[in-house]
This record gives C-alpha cells, structure tokens and sequence, in this order.
C-alpha cells in the first residue's frame, strides 16, 4: 500500500510542472463554460476579451492591437483589460500565455506525444522567424483589410467559441492543424507558425520568472540534454547547457517547466529573476562563467 | 563556445549577413502574404442583408474593426438570441447576430448587450432602445401578404413591440372592398425583427432590412433615363 502510494507520488512529482499547466489550463477553459453554484459566472466572454467575477476586464492586446490598426477607436474598458495583460506577460514573461492559458497548446501537445508514442519522425523543417513573419501579416493585413486580420483564422478562440456554443463549422481546421503537428512538423503550428505566440514573446521578452540553473555544477559535465529535448523552443536551453548563462533569458520560452520535469540533476529551477545579485555587475543577467 | 574566424575577416562577416538574409526572407514572406492575404480577405463575401446586428452596433465597416468578438454581448443576452458567427455564418469570423426570423431582438429597455460590449463597436451611449436601428422592416411579399389578399392576419402589426407606431394598418380601398395594408414608419421601426418572426407564412412577407436596401430615398438617379 505505501509503496502504491509512494509510487504515484513520485510519478505525479516527475510530472509536477505538466499536471500544474494542464490545471491550470483546464481551469480557464472552465471559467468561461460553467456556472458556480451560488457564485456564478467566473469568468464571462472568451480569450479576446472577457470579465472575471464580474468586475475585472481582461483582453487580448493582440486582438487589441489588430482592432486598432482596423481602425477602432479606443475603448476604456478594452484598454484596461489590454493593460492588465500586457503588465502580466511583461513582468513575468510573455508566453507563460502559451503554455498555462491557451487551448491549443493542449491540441498541439497531444498531436507532440503522439508523435513520440509512434515514433513519427517525419518532420517539415520550417524556420521559427516564420511566425513573426505572420505576425508582421497579421498586423498589416488588418491595417489594410479594415478587419481583424488573424481572426479569421485564429483557432484559439475559434476552439473556444466551438466549445462554448457547441459549433462544429472549425472543427476541421483544427483537425487539420492537430494532423499537421502529428504527420507534417514537429511543434510546427506554437513553435514555428502561430503569430500570437510571436506576440506574447516579443511582448514578454524581458519577463523576470524564469528557468535558472540554480545549481549548474550538478549539471556539468553529465551531458544529458534531457531538458532540451523536452523543451518546446529548444534553443532557448542552449546557452544554460553550454554553460554560457545563468539564466533563460530568450522571449520565446514558454516557462512550461519541461525542462524542470526532466532534469534529474536538479541544476535547474523556476524563479523571479529580479536581477539584485547582479544589478550593479553586469547586465544583463546572462552572467559568464 | 565556437571559435571565430578571426583570421579571415573579409572572408566572412556571418553574422551581418545572417541578419540580412534573415531579413528580406520575412520581408518577402510579408510581401507574399499580404498580397495573398488580402486577395482572400477581398474575396470573402460581403455581409449578408439576413445577417442582423445587436442594438447600437456600429455601421458596419467600423463595426468590423471595433468588435473584438469576444462574445460578452451574446452571453449577457438574456433570451439568448445572439450568436458569434462562425465559419459558414454570412458575416465575419467571430461577430455576433441574430437572425430575425429564428428569434428576434426583444428590445430590453436597459440593453444589456451593449452594456457589455468592452469596446464600443455596441454604442454604450444608446440609452433609448427605441432609437436603436438594426435594420428596418419591409414588408417584402405583396403578392403574399395575407392583409394584401383581403384577410385581417395583422399578425405583424399585432406583435410589433412599438405598437401602432413602427407599424400601422393603413385603409386601401380596391375593388373587393377595403384591404388593411401593414405599413412600416421606417422613423420609429428599430428591426428588431418580431414581425418578421411571427409572419405566418412559410416565407416570410415581412422582413427586417439594411436600412439601405430596404429603403428608399429621395433625390434625382444620378444614372437614371432623364439624364439623356
């Protein structure tokens, strides 16, 4: 009995960060489809805009932005939600959106550990700057076309709105974008394609919580790069395994704890990264070793 | 970390050269695909004249980019009228509607949709419900309009929430004696779309218009006959 107990202990704790995020992420999705008793609605609207328990608005500053290039006019009410968000992301860092709020990260993550399970290997290298290169689209396109651009596409709240109304006219596309990650391209839709990742990276690209090799002398030399095989972006890792830095400091990292998950080691951990140590030496926190 | 070159600098500047390559790759990603993308957006079809939206919306381009399609005007709805349009919905992704004949707007005095709306594309300065303007109501079927044919139906003058007002019957005497002829003063009609609801016939003879396709105006045809 204890040694059952001890061992779905251990296995949740290998697989802390992952059950963590997916909650998380299933919370959110809840928030917006159910009711509380007694309490009601926790959230109401969708991913683009939306109020939480009634009183604090929150929007998306990249719908935002897109509805202002289209040429919106300002909105009280959407700019403060747009505020909130951008303070969040930029303090803590950016993509924490991608990989603990958007849905389809979970689509996306699905069609990866299928890949893995099956051992798919067939991959469509496609270059990351893609998806700033669609971003910049986005943002043109709307200025443009008078509407929001990435909208039309955007199976973020498209997955949303399919599952709050129980609409199926998407269904197919992000079927199609789960048989893409799955047969076509490794981690091709978040990591090399989707402009709102691109934005909430740029957005959150000094965010201060970060993956720190807190104790870099236990990874040293075991030259296990589990962590960056895991990683999502797995460029970001590169200059902490090479010992080059302290700290990931690259604006595409997800902070989806992948890394801390894996490592055996222990070298790496999650923190705020305020920078005191270091404030006055060298700037930024990429210390040489 | 990787040795540079150090001895051939003017073999290569990697780097530099990178960046640029890097570069005019987007900028020829971006040229592409706005030209690709706008084609597309260009090639979608227009906003349908069934296509209705919530009370106070924008006219319709400003609309388009206003609305940030979150959908708090659908849930705050109370009769639940209002939906996001999706793929195969005549309008584009992710604004709300209503479709009059499925069910109709039913004029909540305190508008709780544009209440909602975070960022205006429902105007939050529409206080009087009946000065908003969805559309307008035209009745369409002459020929099968039951009150056209002689019959008292009246259904859509009888269910019109601004009663006796957006629609009156108005006395047309022909030759099988006198018809009650449903008329829509397009002044106080909001089109909200009760009349069409409830039109008793399979096909609607009565139903809720752009303002601009359901209405005339007055004025000379720039392009008309007497022009010659």
């Amino acid at each position: 009995m204890m040694k059952a107990v001890r061992f779905i202990a251990a296995a949740i704790y290998r697989k802390r960060w992952l059950l963590t995020r997916r909650t998380v992420q299933i919370f959110i999705l809840l928030a917006f489809l159910y009711h509380l008793p007694f309490l009601g609605r926790i959230a109401t609207g969708n991913l683009s805009s939306s109020e939480w328990f009634g009183t604090m608005p929150l929007t998306d500053p990249f719908i935002l932005l897109q509805s202002l290039l289209a040429g919106s006019t300002l909105a009280y009410s959407a700019v403060i939600g747009a505020l909130i968000v951008v303070g969040f992301y930029a303090v803590f860092g950016g993509r924490i959106y991608c990989s603990w709020v958007c849905p389809i990260n979970i689509v996306t993550d699905v069609a990866y550990w299928l890949r893995q399970r099956f051992n798919i290997k067939n991959n469509m290298s496609m270059s990351r700057q893609l998806r700033k290169a669609i971003l910049l689209l986005a943002l043109v396109l709307s200025l443009f076309a008078g509407t929001l651009a990435w909208e039309i596409i955007n199976p973020i709240t498209l997955l949303q709105r399919e599952l709050m109304w129980g609409s199926t006219a998407g269904a197919t596309f992000l079927f199609g974008l789960f048989l893409f990650d799955l047969l076509v391209s490794r981690r091709g839709w978040c990591g090399h394609l989707c402009p709102v990742g691109a934005f909430y990276g740029f957005l959150g690209r000094f965010g201060r919580l970060r993956v720190t090799a807190s104790k870099p002398d236990a990874c040293a030399g075991s030259g296990c790069s589990a962590c960056v095989k895991v990683c999502p972006e797995p460029h970001v890792l590169a200059p902490v395994v090479s010992q080059d830095a302290r700290t990931v400091t690259s604006g595409d990292c997800t902070r989806c704890g992948a890394c801390l998950d894996k490592c055996s080691t222990g070298a790496l951990s999650m923190k705020l990264d305020l920078g005191h140590k270091q404030r006055f030496k060298d700037i930024p926190v990429v210390t040489k070793k | 970390m990787s040795k540079k070159p150090e001895n051939h600098p003017d073999v290569t500047e990697p780097a530099r050269r990178k960046v640029f390559k890097q570069i005019f790759r987007q900028f020829g990603v971006a040229v592409v695909g706005t030209l690709a993308g706008h084609a597309m957006l260009r090639s979608r079809p227009a906003l349908s004249a069934e296509i209705i939206r919530p009370p106070g919306a924008l006219p319709e381009p400003a609309f388009d980019s206003t609305c940030i399609r979150c959908g708090l005007c659908v849930e705050d709805c109370p009769y639940d009228i209002l939906k996001l349009a999706s793929w195969t919905d005549a309008a584009p992704v992710g604004t709300p509607f209503f479709v009059a004949r499925e069910d109709p707007c039913r004029m909540c005095p305190d508008i709780p949709c544009a209440r909602a709306c975070p960022t205006g594309a429902l105007d939050p300065l529409l206080t009087d419900i009946r000065k908003a303007d969805m559309g307008v109501a035209v009745l369409v079927g002459h020929e099968t309009c039951l009150n056209y044919k002689g019959m008292s139906c009246s259904i859509c003058w009888r269910v019109c929430p601004i009663r006796d007002e957006a629609i009156t019957l108005e006395p047309m005497q022909n030759a099988r004696g006198v018809l009650q002829i449903p008329t829509v003063h397009s002044d106080k009609c909001t089109g909200c779309g009760t009349c069409e609801k409830h039109c008793v016939l399979s096909e609607t003879a009565i139903r809720v218009l752009p303002r601009k396709l359901g209405l005339g105006r007055a004025g000379r045809n720039a392009a008309g006959r007497d022009r010659v």
